[in-house]
């Protein structure tokens, strides 16, 4: 692949008469160059998809609530996300006095890239993954609790009590959440015997489509699993760090503009990434739900792998919005007892028995 | 110099300069950061190793957890920086004498023949996991060492919560299960009342904030 697309490179520049100049730097660099490609082709798809994930959130919330969201701006509201991202973009980037000006910058930055690097693990399709590492697992969860860096620092350097509260409260909740969803991806992790997503994702193939998934044996894991992802990205009905009738609005109090959007687009782009991640893990990733089935399986193999992984995920992403559009609010009490007293002591027991009942012949996955 | 001894030599420059500034820094959220810089850039000197395991292990739990702990109680405490300043003349000394101590302990231990600096690490071949051959040597070498670590660990973990759960009679608290078992019918009790019917009953002005316009 890599070859080809050098070759094609080449071809394309030697028709414009610029690849003889260029050459000696293509060439060498060209490794490099080719990652940074695929870096592109990833970043922005995710980065479209945030900006189409927030007009979709406003549209399904409408219909929820019969009315008819955002569809002023283009046919149907499509052209709002960009509208909403021009409006930020112009706006003044205000840096509120005796706040710790480095960091008050540097925080969105603190919160983005991590949401955008732990994309480079995840498989869209049978070997279609950045980096496919051995230790992919353990690599996505360090990068997804390191997000919690850019609420605590934008909650301090703000210099705001309603700022500061909201990053106490979302430190203490996503690292709580954390251990439960460590767990979780524990059990998945023996259940597939690698760490690798690839190999997860492989070892849920099977003759009986979807139900040689892993949500099968670990369906209490599953659930718990995606709550913890919806309480980890601070969503409602967790959305508690930034409790609008309570504390304004939690740690992005006292940012504007692109600060602001910057926080938003880390929040969309990690919900994102959870429905990704729950796909892989649990539900088959890029497999084909119907496979090895009599009829509906032979019809369905020709699909790409891609389109499934897509289509899973807009599921996922649907019942992040379901679930805001149902829900009241947590309480602070209720959110911490959820997850200490329900989850963890529920994902340590789940851990053991997934160990033992691999032991037995009745393990079928 | 290939490519990896220039990445060793700055992840190396930036550790030892966030150390530095641990200790020096005068604002002690500063310091917190400036460690959580100095763990990342150890765990990039342990990916070098290839001993990926550990590194990212070293992120997700100093930097994911551990760090965030010390930065969320650091930026509760009313920290006196002038106070806090004061004794580093004084205790330099001190200082000095345990950093001296750590780096003989890490010489003779290092300078051993068989953990040698000195020996050339061998580079693994592709298929070579780090996580695989950790988890053989702790399971079957190291078993006993590391059930012994579990075991203590357990133990400051369950002296921990017994020493500070204590319940105080004076506080009022929540019993969850109660709340969770409240029915409506506890609560709420429906009535019906017949409505007047005497022609003597004038319209009701309780409303009055809303009258129609």
């Amino acid at each position: 692949m890599e070859a080809q697309a050098l070759e094609l490179a080449q071809s394309l520049l030697a028709f414009v008469g610029l690849w003889d100049p260029l050459k000696g730097f293509i060439e060498p660099a060209w490794h490099t160059i080719w990652t940074l490609l695929k870096i592109v082709a990833i970043i922005v798809p995710v980065m479209l998809g945030v900006a189409y994930y927030t007009l979709a959130e406003r549209k399904v919330l409408g219909f929820m609530q019969v009315r008819p969201g955002p569809n002023r701006v283009g046919y149907w509201g499509l052209m709002q996300p960009i509208a909403d991202g021009l409006k930020l973009l112009c706006k003044e980037v205000i840096v509120p006095t005796n706040s710790n000006r480095y960091l008050f910058l540097s925080a969105p930055v603190l919160a983005l890239a991590p949401a955008l690097a732990a994309w480079a693990v995840i498989p869209f399709d049978d070997g279609l993954v950045l980096a496919d590492v051995n230790a992919g697992l353990l690599y996505l969860l360090a990068m997804t609790s390191l997000g919690v860096y850019g609420v605590i620092i934008a909650g301090w350097s703000s210099n705001s009590k309603y700022a500061f509260l909201g990053a106490l409260r979302s430190a203490a909740q996503i690292v709580s959440y954390e251990l439960a969803m460590g767990f979780a991806l524990v059990c998945v992790l023996l259940a597939a015997q690698s760490m690798n997503f690839g190999d997860i994702v492989r070892g849920q193939s099977s003759e009986y489509g979807l139900f040689g998934w892993f949500f099968i044996p670990l369906f209490p894991m599953f659930v718990v699993y995606f709550i913890a992802g919806v309480a980890e990205t601070n969503r409602s009905p967790f959305d508690l760090a930034e409790d609008e009738s309570v504390i304004v609005a939690g740690f992005h109090t006292e940012y504007s503009g692109m600060g602001f959007a910057i926080f938003f687009l880390a929040e969309y782009a990690n919900m994102i990434l959870i429905t990704a991640l729950t796909v892989v893990m649990f539900m088959g990733g890029w497999l084909n739900p119907f496979h090895g089935w009599p009829l509906i399986g032979g019809l369905t193999d020709a699909i790409p792998g891609l389109f499934w992984m897509l289509a899973k995920m807009f599921v996922f992403m649907y019942v992040y919005l379901w679930l805001r559009a149902t829900f009241p609010r947590y309480r602070y009490d209720q959110l911490m007892r959820l997850g200490w007293k329900v989850f963890i002591p529920l994902t340590l027991v789940w851990v053991v028995v997934v160990a033992a009942w691999m032991q037995t012949p009745w393990w079928l996955w | 110099m290939n490519f990896e001894t220039v990445l060793f030599y700055l992840f190396a420059a930036v550790t030892v300069f966030a150390a530095l500034r641990v200790i020096t820094a005068r604002n002690p959220l500063h310091a917190v950061l400036f460690l959580v810089l100095a763990f990342v850039s150890s765990a990039g000197i342990w990916m070098l190793l290839e001993a990926e395991f550990l590194a990212i292990t070293l992120v997700l739990v100093y930097v994911g957890a551990v760090m965030v702990l010390f930065l969320f109680v650091v930026m509760m405490l009313d920290i006196n920086i002038e106070q806090m300043r004061e004794g580093f003349l004084r205790w330099l000394p001190v200082g000095l004498l345990l950093a001296g101590l750590i780096l003989v302990q890490m010489v003779w231990v290092l300078g051993d023949e068989a953990t040698s600096v000195g020996m050339t690490p061998v580079k693994h071949a592709a298929d070579y996991s780090n996580t695989k051959e950790l988890g053989r040597l702790i399971y079957t070498d190291y078993v006993y060492p590391f059930e012994i670590a579990a075991v203590l660990l357990l133990v400051a973990m369950v002296s921990a919560i017994a020493l500070t759960l204590r319940k105080r009679r004076d506080s009022k608290r929540q019993d969850i299960g109660k709340q969770l078992k409240v029915r409506r019918e506890d609560r709420v009790r429906i009535v019906s009342i017949p409505s007047a019917h005497s022609a003597g009953v004038v319209q009701d002005t309780s409303n009055n904030g809303h009258t129609a316009d």
